[in-house]
């Protein structure tokens, strides 16, 4: 493998991981606070790209304002999610509430699936997202390089959000102990549903950077982003925001290298990024980032 | 006495029931075809030509109707089996037509064989899916056939040396199509420069893609589903890989064209059938009918689909209708002799149960499915 191969290939790989970066970050948000791990936020991100496909192919707005309009619907669709499904067991076992969450994952799918149908949809690839730039005979495709900024950016904004705002400090205190927090007086519901939105808005975000590197969407398409995602947010230390991107960058590039290095196993390299994860886990208990059980994080 | 004419109204409504659904006369037949799911396009496609030619001849011979039970498989194995499983021991069936994928009907193969109920599969071209298998029937043709008409045309007329291949390691039929084009093309004197996998659930190929592209084939062979080729395609022109993507009759479903755009404009694949190609009375019918209610052609699934119900249908009526059992059913469905169907002549082989019939090559020109060629076995 020579050197402009190997450059090529780590271009796939940080692409690649950052679309798990950004919808891992969402995993992470939810988990961090209530402890809750939302095994629907595939499928919100599935609900976020044909929310965006019903905005360009059906409604003809032009596609950053159904991209936005979309990403909004999906927080309040995030954020009716959590009043609906997982409020009523916010004191419930946590099993009951990752039951509640498999349940919501079925449902979002076959709700998507009878409205638009099993056949794969053609999601609408705007001009600018299309393209792609030759540098020495490296191949930059234009999402490639636009998708791991926008992951950065969202990070900081997110950052910005936890560690200098005071609903950010009110998620924080929040992952520390609801109970002292409600005491506090602090609107314990309203931040929640705030962490629900911001997570499901950035799911909408992920889902469209997603369709429109890999642009056919089905009802059940966010099951193995979501996996993927999931493992991220583990590998990464689940809870910390940080480490969701971070995990997501490198369960990409163990793909794409994976794949790159060895053809004949590629067939399996979900079971490797899988694998991976799994050997992580046995030294870093806790992944890359994280910290002390106990203690809050992010 | 009272509690005795309860019993005695209730035994007679019930008689009067049961009597009543068995001068009803039907056959009912299972239908186990993915309408959710990835290779969803093909289901709902088969389904649409098995409509039309059951609205052709929706009786057998001997008046009894023709019930079609449609479960959906998702694509996947186990709901394969549950599905041909459910309908042979709840639903009573005679026959199941289905799966469409080659790994789907080998999930559910076996349950009809163990339960002797007649299987008949539209589109599995896998030859491992009727091996060993007495009651497992198909009215397309097998891959060694099919791979060995890709590589006929990439070298004859695509005058290819080098070829890279890219094979879906979870799915039988893309494992064994390869297989079958990888040996026919290097008896030709081909050469194939770079092998790679990749799975169903796969949306990423950019690994795979800046593989093939260093070792620069002439050809890139691909014989996958329609949303994977046509999502290849797009990345690998993105990529600058601009060689023809040869595949087989996997590629065809509309979806292709959707999701594909421009970039799979010069796919070129093996098939079944092409309307324009279509011959026999039975197809010119039934190409009549299908733009009379779906505004359009039918595409290689649908044709088959109906090809599967005409056939089984011909079969029943040789069997003697709704008395027939299910083994006297697949005796006949297995002696298909010179059948005239939508997609040729078909005749099985009473010992293999595969059909022995003619392949067709298309390919995509400015957004269309256009015809190249027929293939005679």
């Amino acid at each position: 493998m020579n050197s402009t191969i190997l450059l090529q290939q780590l271009v796939n790989g940080i692409s690649l991981g950052s679309l798990y970066g950004l919808v891992a970050i969402g995993y992470t948000m939810v988990y961090g606070v209530i402890r809750l791990i939302n095994f629907a936020h595939g499928d919100i991100m599935m609900v976020g790209m044909y929310f965006a496909f019903t905005g360009v192919a059906m409604m003809f707005l032009p596609w950053w304002a159904a991209f936005l309009l979309s990403m909004i619907a999906t927080a309040f669709l995030g954020v009716l999610v959590d009043r609906m499904a997982y409020k009523p067991l916010r004191n419930a076992s946590r099993i009951s509430a990752l039951i509640t969450a498999i349940g919501v994952s079925f449902f979002l799918e076959n709700l998507f699936l009878v409205v638009y149908g099993g056949v794969p949809k053609a999601f609408p690839v705007p001009e600018l997202f299309g393209g792609a730039i030759n540098i020495h005979g490296v191949i930059f495709p234009n999402i490639a390089i636009i998708t791991p900024i926008v992951a950065i950016v969202f990070l900081l904004m997110l950052l910005f959000i936890l560690h200098k705002t005071k609903y950010g400090m009110a998620m924080r205190a929040l992952s520390f102990d609801m109970e002292t927090v409600r005491i506090m007086g602090v609107n314990v519901d309203m931040i929640i549903s705030l962490v629900f939105a911001i997570g499901s808005f950035l799911a909408a975000l992920g889902g469209i950077f997603w369709a429109m590197r890999y642009p056919a969407i089905n009802p059940l398409i966010g099951i193995m982003p979501g996996l993927k995602a999931f493992a991220a947010a583990v590998l990464g230390g689940i809870g910390s925001v940080t480490g969701a991107a971070l995990g997501g960058f490198i369960i990409g590039i163990a793909e794409i290298f994976i794949v790159a290095i060895f053809p004949p196993l590629a067939g399996y390299k979900d079971a490797f990024a899988f694998l991976f994860l799994i050997f992580v886990l046995l030294f870093k208990p806790t992944g890359i980032m994280g910290e002390d059980l106990d203690r809050g994080r992010f | 006495m009272k509690r005795f004419l309860h019993i005695l109204a209730v035994a007679v409504v019930s008689f009067m029931f049961l009597s009543s659904s068995s001068f009803a006369k039907e056959v009912k037949v299972g239908v186990v075809w993915p309408m959710t799911g990835l290779v969803a396009a093909f289901g709902q496609s088969a389904w649409k030509g098995a409509k039309v030619a059951q609205s052709m001849e929706p009786k057998a011979k001997d008046g009894s109707n023709i019930h079609l039970i449609l479960l959906d498989n998702k694509g996947m194995k186990v709901q394969t089996a549950n599905a041909v499983s459910k309908l042979i021991t709840e639903d009573h069936v005679k026959a199941v037509i289905g799966a469409i994928t080659s790994s789907n009907t080998m999930a559910g193969a076996p349950i009809a064989e163990r339960n002797k109920t007649p299987m008949l599969t539209s589109s599995a071209t896998n030859p491992l899916v009727t091996k060993g298998k007495k009651y497992v029937s198909r009215v397309c043709f097998i891959d060694p056939f099919q791979g060995l008409v890709a590589a006929k045309y990439v070298w004859n007329t695509l005058k290819a040396k080098t070829a890279a291949v890219m094979i879906e390691r979870d799915q039988d039929y893309s494992v064994g199509l390869a297989h079958a084009f990888i040996k026919a093309y290097k008896k030709l004197g081909g050469k194939i420069v770079s092998t790679n996998f990749f799975q169903s659930t796969d949306q990423d190929y950019s690994a795979q893609i800046s593989t093939i592209k260093s070792k620069n084939p002439q050809v890139i062979y691909m014989p996958s589903y329609y949303q994977e080729i046509s999502l290849f395609a797009r990345q690998a022109r993105q990529y600058g890989l601009n060689q023809v993507i040869m595949a087989g009759d996997g590629a065809e479903a509309e979806a292709l064209l959707k999701i594909g755009g421009k970039a799979v404009n010069g796919v070129t694949f093996t098939t079944h059938f092409d309307p324009h190609a279509a011959a026999t009375p039975l197809a010119k019918k039934f190409l009549k009918l299908y733009y009379k209610k779906y505004k359009g052609q039918p595409d290689a699934m649908a044709a088959l689909g109906a090809d599967a119900y005409f056939v089984l249908v011909h079969a029943i009526n040789e069997a003697g209708g709704h008395k027939a059992t299910p083994q006297k059913i697949n005796y006949y469905i297995r002696h298909t002799k010179d059948f005239k169907g939508v997609t040729g002549v078909i005749t099985i082989d009473p010992k293999t149960g595969n059909a022995i019939k003619s392949a067709v090559v298309r390919k995509v020109e400015n957004g269309k499915f256009v015809y190249v060629t027929t293939v005679n076995p």
